[in-house]
């Protein structure tokens, strides 16, 4: 990020920037920076709380008027969900079975179950919510589901759209399966939803799509096509996991 | 949270190796009052329109995103699975805050919003981005922008 403001003001335009990895911006001295203690994935700190955004956006804002730089400013807050006293957050996705699928089958069996099971509360979400960010694959729901199990299978499966090859295939088709079970999540009735690290936690940590994904990266890491095998080794699991 | 100190091993560790350029100085444009200023927004979340493709796996690849998009149409395609996508995922102002430069800009904060954001895919080279930035700084000088607010992801 920093190095795109640094380039734009030697195109005479001005910028600030949200820095969320402080060291980068140290190390980059890009001319206006506001340092945030969020998460990676948060830069404005909290979903619906107009408030505290505006505070960010404020802070940062208002060193476009510094005289001169570099600036390096720390926002002084956390974001209002990182507290350790949050009540417990439940998923109002039922719960898998307790013990991992051992074989292929049984894993296709439990991921179909469990996403058969889910896709009611994400469809009622959508209905309700009239936003939803699945769509980068330019499957359906069902293709989705069809496609991605047969990674399991001894032969790799056809690119489900003429044109995309298999890796990015693979990729998009993994995002939107998790944007689907993310936003089925965050569906449920409860008082606040659930911070990065509870939902983090709950589906590499509680879900057969996970161990679908992580049994398509076992298989595929060091597959024959650099690409698949880069998309597969490093670009389906998060390294928090 | 991010310090890399304080950040899970595997990820610290990857955004400790990215390849970062140190610059010798750093360039200072300046502008009027910011209740005079023209905003955009540049992202680096790998956002796009619905009907846009998604980004590639080419580094320099760019979207322009129209100031009058709706929160419907915009989706998220960066290759990156290390960072939390479920905040976007309820909230696009989250990641591209442009409900609340609206605000911002009817409250007289700041001047006005300009009529096209941009987005790339960050963590990736940064000698990559010279080419994108410096188209992105010719449509934003034709389009009287003069701040760019930087948000990553």
């Amino acid at each position: 990020m920093g190095v795109l403001g640094h380039w734009l003001e030697a195109a005479g335009i001005p910028t600030v920037g949200i820095s969320l990895i402080r060291e980068h911006s140290e190390r980059i001295r890009p001319p206006r920076a506001l340092w945030v203690p969020f998460d990676l994935g948060r830069p404005l700190g909290a979903p619906r709380d107009a408030a505290f955004q505006t505070r960010v956006l404020r802070a940062a804002l208002r060193l476009l008027e510094a005289p001169s730089g570099p600036v390096l400013e720390d926002f002084p807050d956390d974001a209002p969900d990182a507290g350790d006293e949050l009540e417990g957050w439940a998923c109002p996705i039922p719960r898998a079975a307790a013990a991992a699928p051992s074989t292929a089958a049984d894993l296709e069996r439990g991921f179909r179950d469990e996403f058969a099971r889910l896709r009611p509360v994400y469809d009622d979400r959508v209905a309700q919510g009239g936003r939803t960010t699945v769509g980068i694959s330019g499957l359906s729901l069902d293709e989705i589901g069809d496609f991605l199990p047969r990674f399991l299978d001894d032969a790799l499966p056809p690119s489900p759209r003429d044109g995309l090859g298999l890796p990015l295939a693979l990729k998009r088709a993994a995002e939107d399966l998790r944007a689907v079970y993310g936003e089925a999540a965050v569906a449920g009735p409860e008082a606040r939803p659930p911070t990065a690290e509870e939902l983090s936690q709950w589906f590499w940590g509680e879900t057969r799509a996970a161990d679908l994904l992580r049994a398509i990266r076992d298989r595929l890491s060091a597959n024959a096509d650099p690409e698949l095998a880069l998309v597969a080794g490093r670009m389906l699991i998060s390294a928090r996991r | 949270m991010a310090r890399l100190e304080q950040l899970p091993g595997a990820i610290a560790k990857l955004l400790s190796s990215a390849p970062l350029p140190q610059f010798a100085s750093t360039p200072f444009a300046i502008g009027p009052p910011l209740d005079g200023r023209r905003v955009a927004i540049l992202s680096t979340a790998g956002l796009h329109r619905r009907d846009d493709p998604p980004f590639s796996m080419d580094p320099t690849d760019m979207r322009v995103i129209p100031g009058d998009v709706a929160a419907v149409d915009l989706l998220m395609s960066h290759g990156s699975a290390h960072f939390d996508r479920s905040g976007f995922q309820q909230d696009w102002n989250l990641v591209f805050p442009i409900d609340r430069l609206r605000e911002l800009a009817a409250a007289g904060v700041i001047g006005s919003l300009a009529d096209f954001h941009y987005s790339l895919v960050g963590g990736v080279d940064p000698a990559a981005l010279e080419g994108p930035a410096a188209l992105i700084a010719s449509r934003l000088a034709a389009d009287a922008v003069d701040a760019v607010l930087l948000v990553p992801v």
